[in-house]
């Protein structure tokens, strides 16, 4: 009784708004809107300016109009490159390493970051942080002793490897395995040590307890470890224009930029248009796993 | 259905020895309580006889067998972890029939078991929700319905009622022995609570420092403890050890506490007593209900004293007093109309028909 008297007096004689408090959250607040408007605008004007150019027709480009609007909206850019056989072969061969990729990615890296976290064997901690390392050897200085051995595995067992798309197939997974590897081993090392005993108990092989108890508690992780494999085979640049130079076997982002540059004619519309294109599938994926992507990368990170 | 054996069992982590050395014989439908502090070995021990740790030497043995180097799913055990270990994303059913579906048994047997197991723990209704829907006494249930569908030849508890509260503690406590009841099966429970250990136990085993300290009935080990470790670690509150020594005056046999302060031994003590040296430093361990409040007509035995009290504990049934005597903090228990009040006088009475004689350096009950 006598509480809710006290709170009765004294609420008229406070001011309706906490003060110092809100000033401080409303500042908080305007800054962080300050500052995501201007990211957004930075990451969000260079996809316009090429939805907006893939829109032109070559003429329209190269006037001297207002380069931000467009006067005679037309989809011929898009019609070409959908009916050109060449843009369709790049988009099928992007489409089949990167799915080969990804699946040949997790066939190893959930077994192996399996065996790293759960399966103690000798050396297996410093195994684990070698995967790690291997991912920080940048494919820059990779790509050249890489293409020697391709030389030399073609001259020693006569299966030229070079110049086809599915060299990428053994060139990509250098890039991805380490990184999703890592992500997995935070991910099952978050797994509770009981869970798997519970299992062993049950009569579960390494191998059921893997595909039945950590595969589907560790599902997020694992959707976090495909996008990311998929993203990176999708987005190579410069294995595939190291490795493949037939327009056959070119990959998207390759095939472009070597088959719509031809000497110094650029055909602007057409390259933002395949560009477009081309990022469309990632961000369709993104767009519908975002969720599970944060939840893995970040489960992950605290757990590494 | 069967016993278990464990002869000279050594666990070494590296240089460390966890368990040095332990024998343990539990037999056919036994419920055994390992019980300790944290870090004597009794988790491990669990752990080896489930499999879940290699043994560095000795043998264990389920049924006869020796299980060394049997893989825990050979062993034909179940095990209930003190975090539930339910698989969290099969629902109750799913993850009570797991074992079974893996060992690929008949669909009907499955739901038999299932239905019968959910009808002993009273989860019929929850049989279709996941681990994240029930609450920590009810996992638990799962958890033990997980174990009890495989219908295995022994149980393993690790610290099961550790994640619960005080309240339903007690309740999951009459459960698992209604359990054991129903079911008989070779049990054995680790726990670090001394009042899980006496309530569930038909033999408890009390372990320190990787070693069995002593193995009895409840009632052995609470009123005939072989250590001062057991003697202290069975029973609440703990038992008093007050320092004394022996001395033979007028006669009789003596046990003196300060110089002012010495009680005369019953017949029974004096004769049990009698080579004891009478310049060892000795303890007199009493419980505390053996210090009450002074009756008119003592019995043999019982002897009457003074003390000042320091704190008192009303605990309704009863009431708990503090009081030092040489320096040493006393506990008793006396009957809450005995007038005992924070700092005043009392006058109580010690029944040294069971007292207890340590070896002061040894720690040994004498």
């Amino acid at each position: 009784m006598t509480s809710t008297v006290v709170i009765n007096k004294a609420a008229p004689t406070r001011p309706v708004k906490l003060r110092s408090m809100s000033r401080d959250r409303t500042w908080a607040l305007r800054w962080s809107y300050f500052f995501l408007t201007l990211f957004a605008v930075f990451a969000l004007v260079p996809p316009l300016y090429m939805v907006i150019t893939s829109l032109k027709t070559s003429a329209e480009i190269s006037a001297a109009t207002n380069p931000w609007w467009v006067y005679h909206p037309t989809l011929s850019n898009y019609v070409e490159l959908l009916t050109s056989n060449q843009f369709l072969t790049f988009f099928r061969n992007s489409a089949l390493v990167s799915i080969f990729v990804v699946t040949i990615t997790m066939l190893i890296s959930v077994p192996a970051a399996f065996a790293l976290a759960r399966m103690r064997f000798w050396g297996s901690a410093t195994l684990a942080t070698g995967v790690f390392l291997t991912y920080l050897i940048p494919e820059t200085l990779l790509f050249l002793p890489l293409f020697k051995m391709f030389v030399a595995f073609g001259e020693l067992t006569g299966i030229q490897l070079i110049n086809k798309w599915y060299v990428l197939l053994v060139i990509y997974p250098t890039l991805t395995v380490p990184f999703c590897t890592w992500i997995m081993i935070g991910y099952f090392a978050s797994i509770p040590k009981e869970l798997d005993e519970a299992a062993i108990i049950d009569g579960a092989s390494w191998f059921q307890t893997l595909t039945r108890i950590f595969i589907p508690v560790a599902l997020p992780g694992l959707i976090a470890a495909t996008i990311f494999a998929f993203t990176v085979s999708w987005a190579q640049f410069l294995y595939p224009l190291v490795f493949t130079t037939s327009t056959d076997q070119l990959v998207l982002p390759v095939g472009i930029v070597t088959t719509l540059i031809k000497g110094d004619v650029f055909a602007w519309g057409q390259i933002m248009t395949g560009a477009l294109l081309g990022a469309a599938p990632p961000l369709i994926i993104y767009a519908f796993l975002m969720d599970y992507y944060i939840a893995g990368l970040t489960a992950g990170a605290t757990k590494g | 259905m069967a016993d278990v054996t464990l002869r000279k069992v050594v666990k070494k982590y590296d240089d460390v020895e966890a368990v040095r050395g332990i024998d343990l014989d539990i037999a056919d439908h036994e419920f055994v309580v390992l019980v300790g502090p944290s870090g004597c070995g009794k988790s491990t021990t669990l752990r080896m006889i489930a499999g879940l740790e290699d043994i560095t030497d000795g043998d264990i043995m389920i049924g006869g067998d020796v299980v060394n180097d049997v893989p825990p799913k050979d062993r034909d055990i179940a095990m209930v972890f003190q975090n539930y270990a339910l698989y969290p994303h099969m629902t109750v059913a799913e993850n009570m029939s797991f074992g079974l579906r893996l060992k690929r048994y008949p669909k009907a047997e499955i739901k038999t078991r299932i239905d019968e197991a959910a009808r002993m723990l009273d989860i019929v209704e929850l049989v279709d929700r996941k681990p994240k829907q029930l609450s920590g006494g009810q996992r638990q249930r799962v958890a033990m319905g997980r174990a009890i569908v495989r219908n295995p030849k022994v149980f393993l508890f690790d610290e099961p009622l550790s994640n619960l509260d005080a309240k339903l503690r007690v309740q999951m406590r009459i459960e698992i022995k209604k359990v054991h009841q129903k079911v008989r099966t070779t049990t054995v429970y680790v726990t670090h609570d001394q009042v899980e250990a006496m309530t569930l136990a038909d033999r408890v085993v009390v372990m320190n420092h990787g070693r069995i300290e002593q193995i009895g009935t409840p009632n052995e080990l609470y009123h005939n403890p072989a250590t001062k470790f057991v003697a202290s670690f069975i029973g609440s509150p703990a038992m008093n050890f007050i320092p004394c020594r022996l001395e033979e005056s007028g006669g009789k046999l003596h046990v003196r506490i300060t110089d002012r302060l010495a009680f005369p031994l019953p017949p029974a003590r004096a004769a049990r007593y009698q080579g004891v040296s009478r310049t060892d430093k000795l303890l007199l361990g009493l419980r505390p209900e053996h210090i009450t409040e002074a009756s008119p007509h003592p019995e043999t035995g019982v002897e009457n004293f003074d003390a000042t009290l320091d704190v008192t504990e009303p605990m309704g049934m009863e009431t708990l007093i503090y009081f030092a005597l040489e320096g040493t903090q006393v506990c008793g228990r006396v009957n809450p109309n005995a007038g005992a009040q924070d700092g005043a006088p009392l006058r109580l009475a010690v029944d040294l028909n069971n007292m207890h004689l340590l070896n002061e350096v040894s720690g040994a009950v004498i």
